[in-house]
């Protein structure tokens, strides 16, 4: 087991109030909005996908040190060495060593709008029958795979129901592997607290937690 | 990671400048000499979520919601094409689910896994919706996280947790309060918060608006 993700935070014990913001409050130093604007850049060249960027951030030794736009920055960083877009050497000297690697497309001032207003839709036509419906009772996978996954650690191995079913999408799993798209159904599974926490039921105000599940995570209970 | 933004050259002009500062221009300049960005789309993207998409947007579709019957059963039906209609469309919000309150349930989004988030309608996300103690907490402690915001749900309200695990992004889609019955879509869209968006919240009553 090599890979670990230190984004996983549902459920970790954390006794630190959460601390609200004024709507207008986006950034809090003059890099960050730069750090945004070149993750977005960045990602629209098609040199990576959105999991592969997940991965870069979640998988970052001192995640748990650093602030959101430090992560993304870290993040960024590592995906252009991994890439070969960029040499260590050019991210320590700050100058041009090396010929740029071929990109897909290149964001310009004409295109922001609307590559901004299309997004990148991940539901595929479906090539496989769905395997579960609506109301129907399934258990999670169990175990933390060697890659980077959707699944959350507390909500493994757990019971819940199929609540939605979102058609077929893109399966973060194996976009994050640089295994191509493999799409799967995804599904909302919800899960009571009593499920997953082990909380006394309390049928007059239910509490319930759902995940979006693709089908590789769960089997029928 | 690395010190170049150390390199003396950079400390001369720079002087002023923190680490961070000095490390991020340091690698805007190499991106745009390697031709991989433009800084003038680069500042586009953050005129865009600074001055034309964030919250209003989502306010908008709420208040929508709220004073015609057919859009709010549209919305809970097929809220990608819904919101659509009134133009919010694209990134983080190619696949979008409004999720109703109602006086027995109340519903809370989070991303335990990273900060997904619904950008289209809500622009971008708090510090708070990113950090530790929401993504850890929402889903164990929701009755405790409306408490640091100051919502004390009554002990008969159930709570629903939507953790956005996937490219799904989630809407709440708050009670429309009393006192509102006489006011217009753009008076109502003034009541709606972005967290009452994301269930931090609920809407203002008409009066308390700012």
């Amino acid at each position: 087991m090599t890979y670990q993700s230190r984004a996983d935070l549902g459920g970790r014990p954390d006794p630190r109030a959460v601390v609200p913001e004024p709507e207008d409050e986006l950034f809090h130093a003059p890099w960050e909005p730069r750090v945004l604007a070149l993750t977005v850049a960045m990602g629209a060249t098609g040199l990576w996908n959105i999991d592969r960027s997940r991965a870069a951030r979640e998988t970052l030794a001192n995640y748990a040190d650093l602030t959101y736009y430090e992560i993304w920055l870290a993040g960024l960083e590592n995906l252009l060495l991994g890439s070969g877009a960029v040499q260590p050497q050019e991210l320590r000297e700050g100058h041009v060593l090396q010929a740029a690697i071929p990109i897909s497309r290149k964001l310009e001032t004409g295109s922001v709008a609307a590559v901004l207003a299309r997004g990148s839709p991940v539901s595929r036509p479906a090539s496989q029958p769905q395997r579960f419906t609506v109301g129907q009772a399934v258990r999670t996978r169990a175990g933390q795979p060697d890659h980077h996954t959707r699944l959350p650690a507390y909500a493994r191995g757990k019971r819940g129901i199929i609540e939605r079913v979102h058609g077929v999408h893109v399966f973060a799993d194996a976009q994050a592997q640089g295994l191509g798209e493999q799409p799967h159904w995804l599904y909302t599974v919800v899960f009571t607290a009593a499920e997953l926490w082990g909380e006394p039921v309390t049928p007059d105000a239910p509490r319930s937690v759902s995940v979006d599940a693709w089908e590789p995570y769960l089997e029928p209970a | 990671m690395t010190d170049h933004d150390t390199h003396p050259k950079d400390d001369h002009e720079h002087s002023e400048l923190s680490p961070l500062e000095l490390r991020v221009r340091a690698l805007e300049t190499l991106l745009t000499q390697k031709g991989y960005v433009d800084p003038a789309a680069l500042d586009l993207v953050i005129d865009t979520y600074q001055t034309k998409i964030g919250p209003r947007n989502g306010a908008r579709v709420v208040a929508r919601a709220w004073s015609d019957p057919e859009y709010r059963s549209w919305l809970l039906r097929d809220a990608t094409d819904a919101i659509a209609s009134l133009g919010f469309t694209g990134r983080q919000g190619e696949h979008m689910i409004a999720v109703e309150n109602t006086a027995g349930v109340h519903n809370l989004v989070v991303c335990t896994l990273c900060s997904c988030y619904p950008w289209p309608i809500l622009g971008l996300p708090p510090t708070w919706y990113k950090s530790a103690p929401y993504r850890s907490r929402a889903v164990t402690d929701p009755r405790g996280v409306l408490r640091d915001f100051g919502l004390d749900l009554p002990e008969s309200t159930g709570i629903r947790v939507w953790d956005s695990t996937a490219e799904v992004r989630y809407l709440v889609v708050p009670q429309r309060p009393s006192g509102s019955e006489l006011l217009d879509e753009a008076a109502l869209a003034k009541l709606v918060t972005r967290d009452s968006m994301i269930g931090t919240g609920v809407a203002q009553t008409p009066g308390s608006a700012s």
